[in-house]
């Protein structure tokens, strides 16, 4: 079991590896976006009573956009089980001796692994741009909170690519996708703006988005509490639950398909 | 023993009956060979064989076990060959096969020695670093063939192997695939448009028409059942009394109208000939040559089916199309 899901997870990383345009290219909209939205809209919106304290708007915004690298990443990842299938690979996976729990696994494993590196390049980029590490857990226990949040995301999104690759039939699908779910779901989850602000249907709308405690507890483990939505506990409980959530849905409607 | 076992196996796509009520018992040991026109479903019954297609009615046991209700205990029992590409493109074949061999938990040291000879075999060892994207389209066949042998399972299933592989290779080939079978006592199904392969190779054969086992037999023995020479004569004439005309000649057994020839099956094939020719005169019907020869598969294959099998260079450029055709297809 274990060395099943390690050769799909090690499959997934030597793809990963090799796909240097991949790389670059899912990182270029996130810098992008960092760079330019947030020196744009950040003129705007200097010394906004909305934004916490001493903060401009690229530090603001530098944990959304983690979040938004790796739900991009971690997603795609998961859909990307209809290219296997596609060019026919899927089908030397699914005769082989294996579990259909090890293949959802590994494969899970693989696009949370590509996904939280993605996401650490982010991060590493965002504090060359001057983004702060100044939550009350230090930069050691933050660290490693943050990459817990980083795994959670990303273990989240993959699986829930999984469970749609299972049920749409073929690429059409894809943009459908990425246009009634994935982009809702990142502008709803309060990763470019506060959510304190938003009218109450909109706020209802934000609390019911799972990626707003992936993106709330990035806040939290970065930059602290203060800037946080909600505590830390529960950012982290709900997209636990989530996570789980997705995990399960994707293991059943993969192995049902 | 029993290897193969199917039991009145059925698969619908809608309309379409593509396996029809197959009955059919393959021995551990035997090497068996599937024969049949393009679309008679020999992919369809081997992909409910391998547990990745689901059938509509029936069943079969496979090593024993049920392929509807312990899937699992069949994949660790098999091997294949599909017919359709199968391959990670981004992968190199050394990583291909290693991919493999780590899910089939080939150990290690054995795993390196078969490496080394399969890709040896199939004239890889220089590319085996090489992304798969890079291969040409024979190459990428054989790097298919040699990960399907590359764990030896109970029953090796192989979907028309060696297709657009040259000869000599074929021929290489089917010397792995024999000592394969006759050293390790591997049970083989294989299907083949290669009526050479289909001789040199199978224990016996079933040609398959239609979802449907229209002969069963080890390939002397079918060959003679056709009973005598074939007698080609070409032409396009399908003319009924014409037809009744050359049965009443005496050790004439079948007349049989294919495309352009009329073929005569009879004993002392040579020395019907010339009442053949008179008779086909007399009903005004042109020849434009006359040929005769022992009888080959091709003609078994003829009589049960009423057709020719494609002719080679014709058949890789339709099959070319159905592979493309097919990668849609196998999911479900
Ligand atoms: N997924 C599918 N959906 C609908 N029809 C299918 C599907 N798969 C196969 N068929 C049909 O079932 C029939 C049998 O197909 P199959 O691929 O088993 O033939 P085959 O004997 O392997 O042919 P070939 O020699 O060309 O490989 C064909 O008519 C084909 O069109
Ligand atoms: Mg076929």
């Amino acid at each position: 079991m274990i060395s099943d899901i390690y050769t799909i997870w090690l499959r997934e990383m030597i793809r990963y590896v090799r796909s240097k345009s991949r790389i670059i290219s899912s990182l270029a909209m996130p810098i992008i976006w960092l760079a330019l939205l947030g020196t744009a809209i950040g003129g705007m919106v200097e010394d906004s009573p909305f934004l916490p304290h001493n903060m401009n708007y690229i530090q603001y915004i530098a944990p959304g956009i983690i979040g938004m690298t790796i739900l991009f990443t971690s997603i795609f990842s998961g859909i990307s089980i209809i290219f296997d299938r596609e060019f026919g690979f899927l089908k030397e996976i699914l005769v082989a001796p294996v579990s259909r729990l090890s293949i959802v696994l590994g494969k899970a494993l693989g696009g949370t692994t590509t996904a939280m590196i993605q996401g650490m390049i982010m991060f590493i980029l965002g504090i060359l741009l001057g983004v702060k590490f100044s939550s009350e857990f230090g930069i050691g226990l933050g660290f490693i909170i943050t990459v817990a949040f980083m795994f959670l995301i990303g273990l989240s999104f993959v699986s829930l690519g999984i469970a749609i690759a299972s049920k749409i039939e073929s690429m059409e699908g894809f943009q459908m996708i990425m246009s009634f779910l994935v982009m809702p779901m990142f502008f709803l989850s309060g990763a470019l703006y506060p959510i304190e602000t938003l009218p109450d249907w909109l706020k209802l709308l934000t609390y019911i988005d799972p990626l707003t405690y992936g993106i709330d507890g990035l806040r939290g483990s970065i930059q602290g509490s203060s800037v946080a939505h909600f505590p830390l506990l529960v950012d982290f409980g709900v997209l636990s639950l989530f996570c789980l959530f997705t995990l399960l849905l994707s293991a059943y409607l993969f192995k049902k398909s | 023993m029993v290897a193969v076992k199917i039991t009145d196996l059925t698969k619908k796509f809608d309309k379409l009956t593509a396996v029809d009520n197959v009955n059919l018992d393959i021995e551990s040991g035997e090497l068996f060979g599937l024969l049949g026109p393009n679309g008679a479903g020999k992919t369809t019954l081997i992909s409910m064989l391998c547990t990745i297609l689901k059938p509509t009615s029936g069943t079969a046991q496979v090593w024993n076990h049920d392929i509807i209700r312990e899937q699992d205990m069949v994949r660790k029992s098999i091997g294949i060959v599909f017919q359709d590409q199968s391959l990670d493109d981004n992968l190199t074949g050394r990583e291909n096969l290693q991919f493999h061999g780590r899910l089939y938990k080939v150990p290690k040291n054995v795993m390196n020695e078969r490496m080394k000879e399969l890709m040896e075999l199939m004239e890889l060892a220089d590319r085996a670093d090489d992304l798969v994207k890079t291969y040409s389209g024979g190459m990428r066949r054989r790097l298919e063939i040699a990960r399907g042998l590359l764990h030896h399972p109970k029953v090796l299933f192989l979907d028309e192997p060696t297709l657009g592989l040259d000869p000599q290779t074929r021929r290489h080939i089917w010397e792995y695939i024999e000592k394969l079978n006759q050293n390790e006592g591997i049970t083989m199904l294989l299907t083949t448009h290669y009526m050479d392969e289909a001789d040199y190779l199978c224990d016996r054969i079933a040609i398959i028409d239609y979802g449907k086992i229209v002969a069963l037999g080890n390939p002397s023995s079918l060959k003679e059942s056709l009973g005598g020479d074939v007698i080609s004569l070409a032409s396009s004439s399908k003319d009924e009394k014409l037809r009744e005309g050359l049965l009443k000649i005496e050790n004439v057994t079948a007349v049989d109208f294919v495309e352009d020839a009329i073929r005569l099956t009879a004993s002392k094939g040579e020395t019907v000939i010339p009442e053949a020719l008179n008779v086909v005169r007399e009903h005004g019907v042109e020849v434009k040559s006359v040929s005769l020869h022992a009888p080959t598969l091709e003609d078994v294959f003829i009589k049960f089916t009423g057709r020719r099998l494609r002719d080679e260079a014709e058949g890789k450029k339709g099959q070319l199309k159905r592979r493309i055709g097919h990668r849609r297809r196998l999911h479900h």
